[in-house]
């Protein structure tokens, strides 16, 4: 069964009023709760937001089109590197943001095109989404030299580019989001993507993205050309992936590149992993989860021995709960109900 | 019930390394026409389906719908030119309900409200009402068979293509199966792979028997079971011997 927690999850249907409902109170409590938050759980709460942004991107791909896309970090870097670099520029953030988002898209568009249309297989696909994220990594660490300028930035090698800019308020720009600021936007953008996916996966594209993953084979029998869909997912994904790049961006007022490196591309697919990636909540929960762990064990002082205790959660996730925590949770539940309904007849 | 042919293939060839899976095939289908293939495993019958819908490239050879040639097309063109193929392994979306299955067959290039209909009248002439809301992957073989079936007269393709339609089924449904393919064949014209020969004689007026990737003979089918050549291609080596 691939069908999550109803109304939570599951594909082609449109969601209930009930989901409509859950959504607002998510809504409304995400904008009441900075007031009952200092500015260190602001801050940490945040990146929550950001990074789960960054896990949709992923499981939107992999969960609901069937591709999996290693290397989500390099759209990541690329939303976090062209904002960087254009807000430093030209001394403005908005049009910076958005065109950041654009860059990466255009990236996904060629890098995706190439690799769809040349029909390399799954697997291959996955190992060079890895690979080019690390080339990224590799490229913008050999930068360091006084060479390396775009415009008036120095891209800094590896010690990253710093003095980011805040967001500037469009219609006041001489306002910056402060700590709650980014909390109330990135909250809102999260809110915003997810309820975005969830009702494109209920368009006839995306139902054809979900067929696309049970079998496409059929998919192209039925005169679907799957390859445009695919490429259309991609570029969608790394949007959403860039997005969640500028913001860390600016969460942090610094990148580098990091950004694009083995470790975040690994704990993207740990939070898709944990969350479970066929629904759209899942990741989110996930990442809140596996942050969360991380943020508190990093003050408990364990240290070096944090990737393995993370490593130890994956497992235990993925042998209690094949398809992750909530898709688990949903099952269990409809099970329950099953039964008592069962009971009562 | 003969017309210009639908389908015509020459010299269609294909190898897969030293092997000779399909070799030399001059094929003529007549629109309107119900044709069955049928021959040994091996004979090279399910490849030759492949090669009409595009899912294996021909070595060599060209292939002709409808006046177009379509040896080089793409899986997804060769759909839209109309041409549907139920996969000797079911080929369906597992995962995903009876309805959505057909809505996404009936969906391409038709718009929304008219896919609607399309689903409800499929859904209805086969029966499929009951588990409408049930995955594809929970039924039986035979359901499954029907969904694909059902998939492929989604389309309302020109010509189907039917890999061993009445694997996996009971008696009763065989004969709704045969029954069905009569009344599909009144207005669409038809290949069948069998191997079942009860379920041939209730379908068949003309039978086409393939045989290490030749086509052995192409008769009516009562001429076909009383063919020697074909006796000993079916019972094996020690008859003709």
């Amino acid at each position: 069964m691939r069908i999550g927690i109803p109304g939570l999850g599951a594909a082609g249907e449109r969601p209930g009023l009930l989901w409509w409902l859950l959504v607002a109170l998510a809504l409304i409590a995400l904008m009441i709760l900075p007031s009952r938050l200092n500015i260190a759980q602001q801050f940490n709460i945040s990146i929550i937001f950001i990074l789960a942004l960054l896990a949709l991107s992923m499981s939107f791909l992999w969960g609901y089109a069937g591709i999996l896309s290693f290397g989500q970090t390099a759209f990541f870097g690329l939303g976090g590197y062209g904002f960087a670099v254009l807000a430093l520029n030209l001394g403005e953030t908005t049009f910076s943001l958005f065109a950041a988002i654009l860059l990466a898209m255009l990236f996904a568009a060629i890098f995706g095109y190439f690799m769809i249309y040349g029909r390399i297989s799954d697997i291959y696909l996955s190992v060079m989404t890895l690979v080019i994220t690390l080339i990224f990594e590799k490229a913008i660490k050999s930068t360091s030299g006084e060479q390396y300028v775009i415009g008036k930035v120095r891209l800094n090698g590896q010690n990253g580019i710093p003095t980011v800019p805040s967001i500037k308020i469009p219609w006041h720009t001489a306002k910056e989001l402060g700590i709650d600021g980014v909390f109330y936007l990135s909250a809102a953008l999260l809110v915003l993507v997810y309820v975005g996916l969830r009702l494109l996966l209920t368009t006839p594209f995306g139902r054809v993205l979900v067929g696309i993953r049970e079998n496409t084979r059929r998919i192209e029998l039925l005169g679907y050309d799957s390859r445009r869909y695919k490429l259309a997912a991609f570029i969608i994904s790394g949007g959403i992936a860039a997005l969640s790049g500028v913001l860390f961006a600016v969460w942090n007022n610094f990148v580098a590149p990091e950004m694009f490196g083995l470790k975040r591309a690994a704990e993207v697919i740990v939070w898709v992993i944990v969350g479970g990636k066929s629904t759209l909540v899942g990741p989110i929960v996930g990442t809140a989860i596996v942050q969360m762990l991380k943020t508190n064990l990093g003050s408990q002082a364990v240290g070096e021995w944090l990737p393995l205790i993370l490593g130890v959660v994956l497992m235990l996730v993925v042998l209690a709960f094949r398809d992750g925590l909530l898709p688990g949770i949903g099952g269990g539940i409809a099970w329950l109900c099953r039964r008592v309904r069962g009971g009562a007849t | 019930m003969s017309g210009a042919p639908v389908l015509q293939t020459v010299g269609l060839e294909k190898r897969f390394g030293g092997v000779h899976a399909i070799a030399g095939v001059d094929f003529t289908l007549a629109e309107g026409e119900l044709r069955c293939l049928i021959g040994p495993n091996g004979a090279g019958k399910s490849t030759f389906f492949k090669m009409l819908t595009g899912q294996i490239t021909p070595t060599a050879g060209r292939i002709v719908f409808a006046g177009t040639d379509i040896t080089h097309a793409a899986t997804h063109e060769i759909g839209r030119l109309g041409i549907g193929i139920k996969n000797q392994v079911p080929d369906v979306f597992d995962g995903l309900p009876v309805r959505e299955n057909l809505w996404l067959a009936a969906r391409r290039g038709n718009a929304i409200a008219a896919t609607r209909q399309i689903v409800a009248e499929l859904m209805e002439r086969l029966q499929l009402t009951d588990i409408a809301h049930r995955s594809v992957g929970e039924l039986a073989h035979g359901q499954r068979q029907w969904v694909e079936i059902g998939m492929v007269l989604a389309r309302r393709p020109k010509l189907v293509l039917l890999d061993e339609p009445s694997a996996g089924m009971s008696l009763e449904e065989t004969n709704r199966t045969a029954a069905l393919i009569r009344e599909v064949n009144k207005t669409t014209t038809i290949i069948v792979v069998e191997h079942d020969m009860q379920f041939i004689r209730q379908i068949a007026t003309k039978v086409t028997v393939f045989h290490q990737g030749q086509i052995l003979v192409e008769d009516a089918f009562e001429r076909i079971m009383t063919n020697p050549a074909v006796r000993d291609v079916y019972l094996g080596r020690q008859a003709a011997a």
